[in-house]
């Protein structure tokens, strides 16, 4: 009689019982579900210090053996532009038409290395922290777009050296140096999504991690880093100049030039280059948002 | 099970089913070699065993349902399935079969992950907790408890050089210190209480009975079977994944000593030996 008024009989006990059913009646959710879309981007919001106090950390922890310290976060970007001046600039000899050729190539290489070192930590942002990603509950967007934001301070230090160089090479101070910061914004956000996208990919498949540099380089190459597509591309099939020119890493390069540049004119820039430099940050930004989401739930399996 | 009593009890944990099952690339036939590699990318779905993608079984079938006030010890040899099983709960480790419901959001007592060696104690304390979930406010405040619990200080001014300069003692000790300042739902603990020295494990131990009271429900993984005895009431045994027994601490502590005390050392984890499940 009594299971009819109330609790089933005792023999019931828990696991035999539908746990669903109990899960539900007290209200409890699978553990390690996906949040939905709104609710990550809350989660992710609520842990954005951790972002940002996780990117400086890993910035200032990366040289801190070293004896001259901190003064590699701008001596690394510098010697980089340094050797690619010797090669590209004296042994090839691609300053030839271009005019103020060392401020055109540092500004390609730092642009370009942003880019980059996002997408390469990105790839392991998930593959190389799995003791995080085991131990603690956040959301793993933090990891990938923490990347990000790492490489965007390790750019500021270079920025900083970068209009050392372009006063030293006489190169004027404008107005539309103010024109650095939104592009900044949308290739921060370029990066993050692609960071998000090659994460997931690395998690599934750590082997990217082996071919990326591969891709990488020869998008460096296709990007115009260290020389102009304009002058290289003269005579060839405009359709195929085009393309490369509204690649997002040549279009942010060449939009970073355009705007601390004076020598560096608009006729050179693709046609409708800011639509395109916000198009790629949106389609990248929240495409690989929700396409890192979508797996949000798989990573950190072993 | 313990029956439904007067009281209604309110489940915090329900596990029903569970299979944990890891899979590692790059053993087993054909080791490495570049046609087992090729394999592995062709016929993915087809045969992971040929592809020499071992899989291996950690946690088998395993269900129980954990109530709110609980304090549970899970036991078992080495390499049972213990801490793989609580990862799950977490919410860390995704489940091959089965469903684990849970009450809000475990957490598993331990920030080691998410610190940095080349960085100083202080900035750890900030990093850890913020990696923890608690925000800028909620660490300043609790800053100063923190420091002095770990007793980082008590030689010389240590919080602020970095990790790395610290012993392995008093690194622990910091980690502890950090992981045990934030309150949570349901408390998963790992076998951290054997760090530091005596008076430290005292210390840590009254922590861990503070962080009970304000806890739902405690998991405790330990090996030390006086610890389980002291904290817990209710004991899961896990042995090669599966759940062994479930039941009041002293029952099955009492078999688990048979157990472990009778035989030298339980026969290799491979050999296929079959335990009897006895859930209580």
């Amino acid at each position: 009689m009594s299971q009819v008024l109330d609790t089933p009989p005792p023999t019931t006990a828990a696991p035999a019982d539908d746990p669903a059913a109990l899960a539900a009646r007290y209200g409890l959710a699978v553990s390690g579900a996906r949040p939905t879309l709104p609710e990550y981007v809350r989660q992710l919001w609520a842990r954005r210090h951790f972002i940002t106090a996780f990117a400086t950390a890993k910035l200032t922890s990366q040289y801190s053996q070293a004896k001259l310290g901190q003064v590699w976060q701008v001596m690394t970007p510098l010697l980089n532009a340094a050797v690619y001046y010797f090669i590209f600039g004296v042994l090839m000899n691609t300053k030839r038409h271009v005019p103020d050729f060392v401020p055109f190539l540092v500004t390609g290489v730092f642009i370009w290395t942003f880019t980059q070192s996002s997408i390469m930590t990105g790839t392991r942002a998930i593959a190389g922290n799995l003791g995080l990603v085991r131990a603690l509950h956040f959301p793993r967007a933090a990891l990938p777009v923490s990347f990000a934001l790492q490489q965007l301070q390790q750019l500021l230090f270079s920025m900083a050296a970068l209009i050392v160089i372009l006063l030293s090479f006489g190169v004027p101070v404008s107005a539309s140096w103010l024109l650095a910061l939104p592009v900044l914004v949308l290739q921060f956000t370029f990066n993050a999504g692609v960071a998000m996208i090659v994460a997931r990919m690395g998690a599934k498949t750590p082997d990217i991690a082996q071919l990326m540099p591969f891709l990488l380089r020869t998008w460096m190459y296709v990007s115009g880093v260290m020389w102009s597509l304009d002058n290289m591309l003269k005579g060839r099939d405009p359709l195929l100049k085009l393309a490369l020119q509204c690649n997002p890493a040549a279009v942010y390069i060449d939009l970073m030039r355009y705007a601390l540049i004076d020598s560096f004119h608009a006729k050179s820039l693709p046609p409708h280059v800011w639509a395109l430099g916000v198009g790629w940050a949106l389609v990248a930004g929240i495409g690989g948002f929700i396409y890192f989401w979508k797996a949000e739930e798989t990573y950190g399996r072993g | 099970m313990a029956e439904n009593l007067d009281t209604e009890r309110i489940p915090t944990v329900i596990a029903s089913g569970v299979d944990i099952v890891y899979r590692v690339n790059g053993t087993g036939a054909g080791r490495g070699s570049a046609t087992a590699a090729l394999n592995r990318i062709l016929r993915r779905e087809k045969s992971e065993r040929a592809a020499g993608v071992r899989k291996v079984h950690a946690v088998r079938n395993v269900s129980f349902t954990a109530y709110r006030g609980e304090a549970i010890g899970l036991i078992g040899t080495n390499g049972s399935g213990k801490s793989t099983l609580l990862k799950a709960v977490a919410g860390l480790l995704p489940v091959e079969n089965g469903k684990i419901y849970t009450d809000g959001q475990p957490s598993l007592l331990g920030v080691n992950a998410a610190l940095m060696n080349d960085l100083t104690g202080e900035r750890n304390v900030y990093l850890g907790g913020l990696a923890m979930g608690m925000s800028r406010e909620q660490i300043k405040e609790r800053y100063e408890d923190i420091v002095d619990f770990s007793g980082i200080n008590e030689k010389g001014d240590f919080i602020t050089l970095p990790m790395r300069t610290y012993s392995s003692g008093m690194a622990a000790r910091l980690r502890f210190s950090i992981a045990a300042a934030k309150d949570h739902d349901v408390l998963m603990i790992d076998e951290a209480l054997a760090t530091g020295d005596r008076s430290f494990q005292k210390r840590s131990e009254a922590r861990i009975r503070e962080l009970r009271k304000s806890a739902g429900t405690v998991f405790l993984v330990s090996h030390n079977n006086k610890s389980i005895r002291d904290t817990c009431d209710r004991v899961l045994w896990l042995e090669r994944g599966e759940l062994r027994m479930d039941g009041p601490t002293e029952d099955v502590l009492k078999e688990y000593e048979a157990f472990t005390g009778g035989s030298d050392k339980p026969a290799p984890k491979a050999a296929k030996a079959s335990p009897q499940v006895a859930v209580a």
